[in-house]
């Protein structure tokens, strides 16, 4: 067994808020030093689609920042959250935070082991086709022969 | 500031990206040479800390300068 340090990540959540610290801290442990793999599962899945359509929501999410307070009936209102997302994603740019895509893509070059549940792409009916190639697939005994040796395991 | 063999201008980059990109460029870099970093991540003071300490590339300095922050990195 190697003497570096492992870092094991679930990844359950696919919205654009909560897609960045599976790949931040993927990203900065490998950086770090660290052999880092991240199992993805239920809606964690929407991260390792070829073509992200990620969104935000106030929807039940009173600490969101607004430019201006909004009523929740009208938060709920169709377009609203397409134009939370699009803000979101300009002022991230702004500020010089990576997109997803981008961390994802030096989460890959940093050699970060990806793997989809396979159980959730059977319950959803996705096709393997919609993810991007370099991911395996496996199920929760594969997460832990991996996780069963890390150092540090994370749940987001 | 001292000399250097290559240089990271990180300007204008958050978090985790000025470390992501250094690790990147010190990866090029020989054994012993030195890399200054500009960023103007506040974050980025604690974090190249944390950065050479746990990878045992050297922070032989960390300063600011109207509003930048520049690192001098020796590898490992």
């Amino acid at each position: 067994m190697s003497d570096e340090k492992k870092l094991a990540i679930i990844a359950t959540k696919g919205s654009l808020d909560w897609a960045y610290p599976p790949f931040i801290l993927a990203s900065t442990a490998a950086a770090l030093g660290y052999d880092t793999q991240i199992f993805f599962t239920f809606y964690g899945l929407a991260l390792l689609k070829k073509k992200l359509n990620l969104q935000v929501t106030s929807l039940g999410n009173p600490a969101m920042p607004m430019p201006a307070p909004i009523p929740v009936f009208l938060q709920a209102m169709p377009g609203m959250q397409s134009m939370m997302s699009s803000m979101m994603k300009k002022t991230m740019k702004k500020k010089g935070v990576a997109s997803i895509e981008e961390l994802r893509d030096l989460c890959f070059e940093a050699e970060v082991k990806m793997i989809a549940c396979q159980m959730t792409v059977d319950l959803f009916d996705f096709k393997t086709s919609e993810f991007i190639d370099d991911i395996e697939y496996g199920g929760a005994a594969t997460f832990f022969e991996f996780a069963g040796e890390s150092d540090i395991c994370l749940y987001i | 500031m001292a000399e250097y063999d290559q240089e990271l201008d990180a300007s204008g980059l958050n978090c985790p990206l000025p470390i992501l990109r250094a690790k990147k460029t010190l990866k090029g870099m020989e054994s012993g040479q030195i890399l200054r970093i500009v960023a103007t991540d506040p974050g980025s003071v604690k974090d190249f800390e944390a950065f050479a300490k746990q990878t045992g590339n050297e922070l032989l300095e960390s300063s600011e300068e109207g509003g930048k922050y520049l690192f001098l990195l020796k590898t490992k």
